[in-house]
This record gives structure tokens, sequence and C-alpha cells, in this order.
């Protein structure tokens, strides 16, 4: 690790105060992903705002028709929350599936999504339930706020506030776990809603998609069988050590009949 | 059988400063004035170079920056392998230099090529990104096949054509009539995947030099000091052994990988002398999974002969094994007399032919871990066993069963050199089938189905060779040492014990069942009995852990130290109460003579022999303090089954392992618990072998590509079932424990049976270690 100089914001006027002020600075939220990067020299900002000062940014409420959960909320509150699982319980478990204990006790839902990693888990829950970002600066819907490969909407020291995650009427997270980081190889979320039928996946593609056909096929019919017969294209699709483009196909496939299988169970 | 004697299920004395945190492992280790090395390595997998370090020698803290050249200028010896393989040309194998820093070619991703030393590691880490190093890439060839082709990039110049030696074994043409004559081959190609240690622990070393005595001390995480020492003081030449300390504390696993001697431990050694100050090196995480010695990495063809009945006539089995860039300390034995020797398995195959081609690539030195050979060899002859009965059509457990080597036959005289000294196959294959309920496979097989999961079952019927070894014969094989151990019971005056031994734990719970050995030989309370081990200083010379050898062979020294101390005791004691010495018997802790109530308690025997006031002074020293050395007559045979069952996800490939019965025969057992624990610990290995881990490299660049915990995957708890382990005991005939050895049995049994299983399940012939899903999706749809 190179040297840097540590700050803790105390709001997030301070942050972004600070933020301005330095040469190049990055945000700490959990700090799973940027300490280990920065200890392999990847990266080295020469400030480190530590955004956990912030007592607004933490917490989980109900807010009318959604759940309204901090950006610096722990994956283990979501996962132990009462009010996420009794209104989505796709959401609490999907986070009880992150990582290990002690990344899901120090990992946030902001930090994860800030991140935008094309394998975390929580891209498919943003897209998948349609949720909003809200962040200092304003409002984004999940759909535009992934753009690409560790790529987010997100301006220069733009900090998100709070994730907006609509209640839907059924919805469920399958993942196929990397046996070795436990990351999505795949994952797909499926949310029926007031407004229609969702179906998100990460770990495929370079960041979250939605399947088209599935959520036509599933709007008809909320059933496994409607979207057995559907295959995304694996054109563009991530290939690595672990899987390669045409399993991760086929495991879109059979993530997504499981998920619809678990969301009307 | 008392609550700590030999047999109970004592719980490990050791875990407690384990578990609490106040074990005293290397790192916990700081010395005053110490100052902290770093490596400078090479990104690439081959290149020339040229280094400059002026730079980094004026960066903040920097106290020295050494390089291969400073390491010539010092006439430091490089790194050697210790054991000499003659190949078919009856010449030596080709030993290139290895040299501790590279001089002007990096061989490898992560060979190192100078050291930092500062005041503190960040200083020398951030002054080793200043050395500049000049890099000439060329190209590198990472595959052991690969390596033998007429165009594959050369790793040494005097290795040509990348080959170590070309080696065989067995009677090939005898081997070759079988086949003619046979009624069935069975043909397999087969892969046993390159694996990274991942000890818990990283390698570390601190080398503290004392100038008014001109000593060196080297703490380091080994599995053996003394054998550090030697290759330190006698090879490398760094200074005498006698001015050579090495102490290896607490060690957090080694698999193997801490055996052999590195680099890194040496030059913090040598660096301490000329800066006359203590220098510590820690591996970093990605430094150990580059730069540990790795294991496995064969590429196989082998075919089995058998008659129309089933009867196996003959085995032909040619290897090409990877030997990385290097040849570290051992690593020409382990492809050759730790593998093909292991060929016989449990069987009567008439003839056996075993060709080995062990190649150079640019890829981390490959060396023992865990098994060692005999998991490769245990591979190969079982997964043919299995593809036999299937070819055949027969029952794989009745196909062995009229195969098994008679319980009445041993001593056998194996096709391979080996001499079996005892076993009893089939009644560990009975214990096995019965465990597993195999009469009950095909209606759990039918229940599968009907939840839509394809469920197999699959044996592996393994040998291993354990105990190393008889010096004499591993000395007519090339070994450059003899493979012994040493131990030293000293009793106190006061009555409790030291026990000096020369294996070493780093794991296998020693303290435990050695002071179970000492308490029910002697009668001394396990309480007062303290093991000491991994200190020149302390410990007679000795050859150290690995192989399954600590109980057989280090036991078997205490054992023989424990005989001396009864001996001496005896007479003292004959003394004292005034008796003939054939006439004082001991048992429990009491010398008393025959016949009477007259009696002391060995207590009283060392207390009159460190005041000896009353004591026969003209025939006997004073003292009891007994030392012995064995060395073993023939390896020991530990054998058993294992079987497991899978259900195979056929929308995945997923592999769910849902059942696993292990049935050893480890002769006598001191610490039922700790061998459990060693049999699960195997298993675990062995099934991250078969469904995990994998070692990979690009094969053009030969870049790292499992270079962490995020890309090499490590078995958890939730991959495995309940492991049920039972046992049988034939014991060893020529230890005086009647022991075995069982740290490495389950790490070579679990792959075969594993892949056995899902084999069975999916209807395939053959898939590639480690069995992914993905490989095992598209197997089914190959399979069809």
């Amino acid at each position: 690790m190179y040297n840097f100089k540590y700050q803790r914001a105390s709001s997030l006027d301070d942050a972004s105060k600070a933020a301005a002020a330095a040469e190049d600075a990055e945000y700490m939220a959990g700090g799973m992903t940027l300490i280990p990067t920065m200890k392999q020299r990847l990266a080295q900002p020469s400030d480190l705002i530590d955004l956990g000062g912030i007592a607004s940014l933490s917490g989980i409420r109900r807010d009318g028709d959604a759940l309204a959960i901090g950006a610096m909320t722990r994956h283990a509150e979501v996962a132990s929350s009462e009010e996420v699982k009794s209104a989505i319980p796709a959401l609490a478990a999907l986070a009880a599936h992150i990582g290990d204990p002690q990344v899901r006790n120090r990992g946030t839902l902001g930090g994860s999504i800030a991140n935008a990693d094309p394998a975390a888990d929580y891209p498919a829950a943003l897209v998948g339930l349609n949720a909003t970002v809200k962040t200092d600066r304003r409002e984004i819907a999940a759909d535009e706020f992934f753009t690409g490969l560790f790529e987010t909407a997100l301006e220069e020291h733009e900090i998100i506030t709070e994730v907006r995650f609509p209640i839907p009427e059924k919805a469920a997270y399958v993942k196929f776990p990397n046996p070795a980081s436990r990351y999505a190889v795949v994952g797909v979320m499926v949310c029926q809603a007031k407004d229609g039928v969702r179906v998100a996946v990460t770990g495929a593609g370079p960041s979250v998609f939605r399947v088209d056909a599935m959520e036509k096929a599933l709007a008809t019919k909320l059933s496994p069988q409607a979207v057995e017969g559907i295959k995304v294209p694996e054109d563009g699709l991530n290939t690595d050590i672990h899987a390669s483009a045409e399993y991760r196909a086929h495991l879109v496939t059979v993530m997504a009949k499981r998920a619809v299988a678990a969301a009307i169970g | 059988m008392s609550a700590t004697g030999i047999g109970a299920a004592v719980r490990r004395k050791e875990d407690y400063r384990f578990l609490t945190g106040n074990g005293r492992y290397l790192d916990d280790i700081s010395l005053p004035n110490q100052s902290y090395a770093y490596f400078v390595r090479s990104p690439h997998a081959h290149a020339t170079f040229t280094v400059g370090i002026e730079k980094a020698e004026n960066a903040p803290g920097v106290i020295a920056v050494f390089t291969g050249a400073d390491i010539v200028k010092a006439g430091l010896g490089g790194l050697i392998c210790g054991w000499v393989i003659t190949g078919k040309n009856g010449e030596p194998h080709k030993a290139p230099p290895h040299p501790l820093l590279a001089v002007d070619t990096v061989r490898h991703v992560g060979d190192p090529l100078a050291v930092v030393i500062a005041e503190s590691y960040a200083q020398a880490k951030d002054a080793a990104e200043t050395v500049e190093v000049d890099y000439q890439p060329k190209a590198a060839v990472t595959s052991p096949t690969a390596a033998l082709d007429n165009s594959a990039p050369q790793v040494h110049a005097d290795a040509p054509g990348n080959l170590c030696y070309d080696w065989e074994i067995g009677d090939k043409s005898a081997t070759d009539a079988m086949f003619n004559k046979a009624h069935h081959v069975t043909k397999l190609e087969l892969i046993n995947n390159r694996l990274i240690p991942n000890a818990i622990e990283p390698r570390s070393a601190i080398g503290d030099y004392n100038s008014g005595t001109d000593e060196i001390t080297l703490y380091t995480t080994s599995q053996n000091p003394h054998v550090a020492r030697l290759v330190i003081s006698a090879f490398v030449q760094l200074t005498p052994e006698h001015k050579l300390r090495v102490v290896a504390p607490d060690i957090g696993g080694g698999f193997g990988s801490k055996i052999f001697i590195y680099s890194e431990e040496t030059v913090a050694a040598w660096a301490a002398r000329e800066l006359k100050r203590p220098v510590k090196w820690t591996a970093e995480r990605s430094e150990s999974f580059m730069t540990d010695a790795h294991g496995r990495d064969h590429v196989t063809h082998a075919e089995l002969a058998l008659d129309k009945s089933g009867k196996f006539l003959g085995m032909k089995v040619s290897t090409v094994a990877n030997l990385g860039a290097y040849l570290s300390t051992f690593a020409t034995c382990v492809p050759t007399y730790l593998y093909a020797t292991l060929m016989q398995g449990q069987y009567t195959t008439e003839a056996i032919y075993c060709e080995v081609k062990a190649v150079f690539t640019h890829t981390t030195p490959v060396d023992a871990l865990r098994g060692a050979g005999r998991p490769e060899a245990t591979y190969v002859v079982e997964r043919l066993v299995e593809q036999a009965a299937r070819e055949m059509k027969m029952d794989a457990s009745d196909l062995r069963k009229i195969n098994f080597i008679p319980a009445d036959a041993f001593p056998y005289q194996t096709q391979v050199a080996l001499q079996y000294d005892s076993g009893n196959y089939a009644g560990s294959m009975d214990q096995a089938l019965k465990l597993i309920d195999y009469k009950g496979f095909s209606k759990r097989k039918e229940q599968s189905k009907a939840e839509g999961k394809l469920r197999g079952v699959g044996f592996s019927a393994y040998i291993e060779a354990c105990g190393i070894a008889p010096s004499a014969v591993v000395g007519s094989l090339g070994a450059g040492v003899g493979l012994y151990e040493s131990a030293e019971i000293r009793f106190n005056p006061t009555g409790n014990v030291t026990v000096f031994t020369g294996s070493h734990s780093h794991g296998q719970g020693h303290e435990t069942t050695f002071a179970q050995l000492v308490s029910d030989k002697l009668g001394v309370p396990f309480d007062n009995i303290d093991v000491v081990h991994g200190d020149t200083a302390r410990i007679p010379f000795a050859m150290g852990t690995y192989g399954s050898r600590s109980l057989a062979v280090g036991g078997s020294a205490i054992s023989k130290a424990i005989d001396k101390v009864i001996a001496k005791g005896r007479k003292i004691a004959a003394h004292t109460l005034e008796a003939a010495e054939e006439d004082i018997e001991f048992k429990d802790g009491n010398f008393t003579v025959k016949g009477t109530d007259r009696t002391m308690d060995i207590g009283a025997v060392a207390f009159a022999a460190y005041v000896p006031h009353n004591y026969p002074s003209d025939e006997l020293e004073p003292g009891l303090d007994e030392s012995a050395f064995y060395d073993p007559a023939n390896f020991t045979f530990p054998a058993g089954t294992h079987a497991c069952e899978v259900e195979v996800d056929p929308d995945t490939g997923v592999v769910d392992i849902v059942k696993w019965v292990a049935a050893d025969d480890f002769g006598n057992i001191v610490n039922p618990m700790i061998v459990e624990g060693q049999v699960h610990g195997g298993v675990a290995h062995g099934i991250g072998q078969a469904l995990l881990e994998g070692c990979q490299y690009a094969p053009d660049s030969g870049q790292l590509l499992t270079g962490s915990f995020m890309d090499y995957g490590m078995p958890r708890a939730d991959v495995f079932p309940d492991i049920e382990v039972a046992t049988q005991v034939t014991p060893c005939p020529h230890n005086p424990l009647g022991v075995k050895g069982c740290g490495e049995a389950g790490a070579i049994a679990a792959p075969a049976a594993l892949v056995n299983a899902i084999t069975d399940a999916i209807g395939a012939s053959n898939i590639t270690m480690p069995a992914t899903p993905e490989k095992v999706w598209r197997a089914l749809n190959a399979a069809g």
C-alpha cells in the first residue's frame, strides 16, 4: 500500500469538500474491494475519505410502497433485517449470500453498486427490483445506473446516499457461485411487480442486463416453463478460467427458471 | 487402556495455545534491531535481464540491495536437488544451476532476482519498485508435453529438449507379452492437475548473526530443520554446519511445501551476516501462490490388460511430469520412486512397466505435496481398474476382489521394486461396501433419478508407501541422505520428562501422540511429558516430517529410546532394591522385584539417577537420558478402500458429494481422534484436487492465472458430506509400534474415488480434474 491521507467525513458536505480539495480522492464505504486493491498497489489515491462516520447514510426504513436502504448499510444488516425479510425476502436472501461473514459485516450496499463489479450480486437486485439510486445530487433509475464493466452513471465525487427498492409482488434471486470467490458466475433476479415482470442477470456479462424475451414470456405466465426454452445469446458474455460464455448463457436460463420457481414457490 | 495411553482419543494438548492465539509462529517472532527483506521478482515467465540498483540503494530506509551477482561474488552455491535419478541411458538426471537470485535469466513468474533490505517492510517494498530491471522477454513454455516439442523454448541450455530425465521401471518385454495375450485392454489419457499447497502460514524466515561466536541462527518455516541446515551449510556453503542453527517453531501447515530449501530463507541467513543485523522475510499470500513448490502436474497414458475372467495381466504407464523451472529439493524422486513403484496397487497384476519423462518448463518448481507421487499412482491404477470394470461389464468391487493380493500372501514382492509387508485389502473393501450400503445403491440411484439427479458411486482401493525409508535402500536408488529418525528421552530429576524428537509437527499433533506413547510405555503421567521439536540446537540430528513417517519412524525411535530408559532403570532399581537385575519387572511405571512387594516407581529411579548417593557408580553413569536412532527395515504400506456417492445436477453439472466412507488400515493406532482428523484433512485435500483446485498458467505468456483465492478454488466446509472413517488393524510387522502412518491416505485415495463416482453418474469414460461444473456439463452433453 502506498501512503495516503485518511479522512473520516462527518457529513455529506464534509465528504464532498474533502474530495474536491484532494488531488485524487477515493471515497471508502466498506473497503472490501478498495483496500485489497490498494494493498496490491493497483490503486493509489492521494486521499481516502471514509464515509463510515456519516450516520444518515445507514439504515433501513419503509417508505410507502418501497424500502429505502442507506448506502452505508452493511450486507449483514440487510440480510438480517426483519423489515427487509418481510417486505422483500429475495433481497435479504441475496445479501445473506454475498461473500463471507467478514465481507457481509463490512461491505455496504452503496460501495458494492458504486464499484459495479460485473459479478456482484446487488446490481441484479437493483435492476431486477427496479430500484432508484439516490445521490447527493439526484436520483438515478437502476436501469440507467450501471453503464458498463466497473462503470456507473455516477459523476466525479458524487455520493450515493440511498437506494429505494419498490416492494414487489413476487421476487427471487438465484445465483451460481464461483467456487473460488463465491461471486456470481451467473445470478438472476426475477421480479413481478405492479408494472410488470423483470429479469436481471449479473455475472454473465460485463454489466448487469435484462432479458427482454424472458420478461415478455413471464408477463404472460409466471412459470418456470415459460423461460426454459429462452436462451440468451453468448456473444458478449464473459469467458474466463471459471466458465465459458456458452456455459454462462446456458446457466442464465437455468438460474432464471429456478428463480421463477422460487418466486412463485 | 488408560485415559491418556496408546489407543485413547486424547484431545490435542497443543490446540489450546493455537486456538487462543498463544502459538508462536514465525512471523510472531521479532528480534532486536531487525531489518526487513523484500524480494524483487520476475513478472515474466522467461526473460533475460540487466538490473540497476542505485536508486533503490538510496531510497528511504534502505540498508542494502543485493542481486544475483552479489551472491556469486560472496561465493555461495545454489540450491540443490537431493536425489539423483539415473535414466534409461544410464546417465544421471540433468541438474541445471538453481541460483539463490537469478543472475541474467529469469525462468518463471516470481523468480527472485534481487532483495531489498530496509528498516521497515514498507520501505523495503517501496524501494523494490525503484530497482531498475531491464527485461528482454522470451518465449515461454508451461505445459509438460509442449515442453518436449522440438520447437519448444528451452528452459536451460544444459538440459536439451527440456528433458531432465527419461526413466523406466518394470519389465517391458514381460509386460508386452501380457498385453499380447490379453482378452481386453483398457486405455486412459489422464491428467493429474497441478496444485498449489496453500498452507495457512506463509513461508517466513529470520536470519540472525552473532558476531561474537560467528554463528548464524535461521528461524524458518521448515518441516525438517536439520535438512535445511545440511543443505545451507554443505551445499550453499554459507557457513559450517556447527555454526548454523535452524529453528522451526510452531508452523501453520506445510503439506510438503516446507520440506524444501528455498532461496528466501537462505538469502535472509546470508544477509544477516553481511549486515550484522537480523533480517526478516515473510511471504505475502501472492508470493506463496507464485513460489511455494507446487505439486502433481502429470500427463499420463495408461493401459491395463485383462484376461477373460477379469484378472489383471499387465499394466503399461507412460507419464510426462512437469518439474517446473528449477529442481526443488526432492523434485526428481516424486514422479519416479514415490510414483511408479506404487503401480502394483493392491493387485496381483503380473507384469508392470512404467516410464517417466520429467521436463523443465517456465513455471514454479514442482515437488512433493501431500502424498507426493502416490496420489498420482493411485489415480492411474484406480481410474484404470474402474474403467476396466465398466468396459468388461463387471461390478467394480468384484473386479477388484478377484485381483486383490490375498491376505495370506505377505510379504508380497511387487513387479515395481517394493515388497509389501502386510495388509488385508479385501477386508477394507468389505468394510467400505458395508459402510456405504453398496447393496442399497441402485435404490438410491432410482430415488435420485426421480428427483432429477444423476447418482454415481466410485471406489478407490489405494495403497501408499510411507515411513520413508530404509537408508540403504534409498541410498541405492539415488537419495543423498539417509532416512532414519532420532529421539531422546530425558528424565528430569523431579521425574517429569522432556522428549526430543526429530519429527516436526506442523499440524500433526505430535505433542499429544508422542506424549501418549511415552506415558503409556513409561507410566509417567501424560501431563508431565513435553515434546520438543524443530530446533537443531536442541534435538539430535534428524530427517523431519513428510511422507506420513513421524509415528512409524520418529515414533519408533522414541520407542527404542524408551527401551533404553527401561533397561537402565532396571539396573538402578536392582541396585536400590538389592535384587538381581533379571528379577526386576517393569510395569505401569513401577520397577518391582519379581514375586515381592519391593518396588520403586520410575520417578524415584530418575531421582536416584540424578542424585546418585546410593548408586552403582562403578558400573553405571548417573542420569536418565537416553537417545536412539531408528532406521526402518522397510517402508510401511497403509492401504484401504474409500467409497463415495455423488449426485450430479444435469442442468448445471454441479457435483454434490452425498456420502463418503473411508475404510483404512493404518496398523496400530495411538490416537484415533487424531487419525480421524488426518483422514478428514486428507480427504478434503483430495476432494479439493478432484473438484476445485487446479493451478493454471496462460500457455503463451506463462502468467499465473490462479494467483489468489479469488481464482484458485479451495475446498470449503460446504463441499463435504460427513466423512465416515473406519479402520481395521493389520499391524506393521517390522516396526516396534506396528504402525503405518495416516497423514496422506485421504489425499491419495480421494481423487480417484470421486472421479470414478462422477464418471459413473454421468456415464462418461473420463473427465479431467478438477471436475468443474462446466466440464461435467460438457461431458454430460457429449455423452448424450
